[in-house]
């Protein structure tokens, strides 16, 4: 056989053809992996409502529970604390709740909540997943004289106030999650649900 | 015994190997202290992969389990506590090593051509690096474990649009849990490691086809003995190198047993106290600082403020400080490679390159304040003004003619 006849058009064509076939069927081997370390079955069934018995929390108590492994808070917010939240809006990145994605529709309020009373929101810092820990204390002395009570980040020092809405000058870009949630009765809330679905 | 061996090489080129690597691989006669660094890197990586395996057999990767295994590792294993330290002491000792032996290669222009690909191969080898470290610090589901991960994680979630469905799949979950450690277990013993050696092989395959650098900064291959082609500067790695090496050893044994045994935690910058509470995925440790190998760029991170309503500028910025290395032997326009025969403008820059690392690093591990957060702001403009200013003033500086062959200082 001489080489002088050799037709490499077609050489071409099907070593193209045979990398551009491999290649998908390649590609589409990798789908089930990639898809294998989506959450498994059991990690979505994990995240069912929580139930909770409001009567347990003190006033101006913090109280915390797990959703879908989540740290939940519960505040009991006293009169005092209310009062001083409208404040310091000039303060705050995101007074009026303006941001769609960080609490249901019923919480867009200048509480951030169903029953003014009770704060209930997701403590998972929004700068990078830290947990804030609660700051009661008004002008706490590592905190500034100014300091009207709320939520502080050990991780990356984000502040946030007793509505979760996070101060200017924070490494967190936004506003704690407000959980849907809904009222069961007077001192029962199901954390995980609206009341519409 | 002759006979043996040639039956062998029949079959394998084994003498061959022998030779192309070690006792005819000709090495630069000038090496210095800065060299012993790259074998020493090796020995970590050895001794690192032994007590690992040793560790995995009784190790659980189960977040239940996990914990308790490791103080089970540490009072009931036989000499387990010897295995875990030497384990914990060799990540922080790799760190330390590779870090010294980048330094050794920005000092004497390792990463200049004909190097570039050893010098991109050595970033791959480091990126990967720091990938098992991260998977590894999971494993003792300790708090600082956790929340460390929990950090990293996030910082994905920051891309914008797909951030949140991607760290969902990095973590099989929601938060960090069982699946998390789970995968990132079979990250850390298997699949980086693989990774890891195929990387250092090509490193080294790379480094003795183009020959070493040396702290002149000349290429040795240049000038050759016209009889046997053999470079006139050049020893063979065996014995001479060999034999050199074994003292580095001995000394950096003596330095990390030393650790091993006497400061396993090391002030708790190598085992952070946190870690000895297990992990509660309902409570953030009050101060939370990475291991001190990644502080640096942590410091970063928390030096970039959020922009338009997202931290993707902080994580942005992080990865290009890691990633800038790749760009090294392009952005360095000096006609000359070693620091001995450059001028002044390199050498103040280097300078403040150093201040600027290990000052960040410093940062990374203090809690914030806003003087801290201004002082990582100016240094991290020092980091990123030495590479991107690198071809500025590279250029414009002042050198001294390089030697026609390496010097005996």
């Amino acid at each position: 056989m001489s080489d002088m006849n050799v037709d490499k058009s077609k050489r071409r064509f099907l070593v193209v053809a045979t990398s551009a076939v491999g290649g998908v069927a390649a590609a589409g081997t990798v789908i089930p992996f990639v898809a294998s370390m989506l959450p498994s079955a059991r990690a979505l069934a994990a995240g069912a409502p929580v139930e909770v018995d409001l009567s347990k929390v003190e006033p101006g108590m913090q109280l915390t529970v797990e959703w879908r492994g989540k740290p939940v808070w519960i505040v009991n917010r006293t009169k005092e604390m209310l009062d001083l939240l409208g404040k310091h809006d000039d303060r705050l990145v995101d007074p009026a709740s303006d941001s769609t994605s960080q609490q249901p529709e019923y919480c867009k309020n200048p509480t951030r909540s169903i029953k003014p009373q009770y704060l209930i929101a997701v403590g998972i810092c929004t700068h990078l997943g830290c947990s804030p820990t609660y700051r009661k204390e008004i002008g706490a002395a590592d905190l500034g004289a100014d300091w009207p009570g709320g939520f502080f980040c050990p991780c990356h020092g984000s502040r946030f106030d007793l509505a979760a809405r996070v101060f200017n000058g924070s490494p967190a870009p936004t506003n704690l999650v407000i959980p849907p949630h809904k009222y069961l009765s007077e001192t029962k809330v199901l954390i995980g649900e609206d009341a519409k679905a | 015994m002759d006979k043996l061996l040639a039956w062998v090489d029949a079959r394998l080129p084994l003498t061959a190997t022998y030779k192309a690597h070690l006792s005819e691989y000709f090495a630069p006669k000038n090496f210095n202290f800065w060299y012993y660094f790259g074998s020493l890197a090796l020995l970590v990586l050895v001794i690192q992969i032994l007590s690992g395996i040793f560790l995995t057999m009784h190790y659980k990767p189960d977040a239940e389990l996990a914990f308790s295994s490791v103080e089970y590792i540490m009072r009931d294993v036989p000499w387990g506590w010897l295995i875990r330290y030497i384990h914990s002491t060799g990540a922080s000792a790799f760190f330390l090593v590779v870090y010294l032996h980048m330094y050794r290669g920005l000092i004497y222009g390792s990463y200049r051509g004909p190097r570039e690909l050893i010098w991109i191969f050595g970033v791959l080898i480091y990126l990967v690096l720091m990938g098992e470290a991260f998977f590894g610090y999971l494993l003792p589901w300790g708090q600082m474990s956790y929340w460390g991960a929990q950090v990293i994680v996030n910082l994905f979630s920051s891309v914008p649009f797909i951030g949140e469905d991607l760290s969902v799949w990095i973590r099989g979950d929601f938060v960090v849990s069982d699946a998390t450690l789970n995968r990132f277990f079979a990250f850390h013993v298997i699949a980086f490691p693989l990774v890891l050696l195929g990387l250092v092989a090509v490193h080294l395959v790379a480094l003795h086809e183009v020959g070493s650098n040396n702290p002149d900064g000349v290429e040795i291959k240049k000038n050759k003995d016209p009889v046997t082609h053999i470079p006139v500067d050049g020893i063979p790695f065996h014995p001479y190198y060999t034999v050199k090496d074994i003292l580095g050893v001995v000394v950096f044994l003596i330095v990390f047993s030393a650790i091993v045994f006497f400061a396993p935690e090391m002030g708790g910058y190598f085992l952070e106290a946190n870690n000895f509470i297990p992990a509660d995925p309902l409570k953030t440790p009050p101060h939370i600082a990475p291991v001190w190998y990644f502080t640096p760029y942590y410091a970063v991170l928390r030096a970039i403020p959020p922009m338009f309503g997202s931290q993707f500028p902080g994580v942005a910025a992080m990865g290009v400080a890691v990633l800038i290395f790749f760009a090294l032997p392009w952005l360095d326009k000096s006609p000359v490679k070693s620091i001995r025969y450059r001028g002044p403008k390199f050498k103040i820059a280097l300078a403040l390159f150093i201040v600027a690392f290990i000052g960040l690093g410093w940062l990374g591990i203090q809690p914030v304040t806003p003087l801290y957060t201004w002082m990582a702001r100016i240094l991290t403009a020092v980091y990123f003004g030495f590479f991107f200013l690198m071809p500025w003033y590279t250029k414009n500086d002042t050198h001294k003619p390089e030697p026609q062959r390496v010097t005996d200082k």
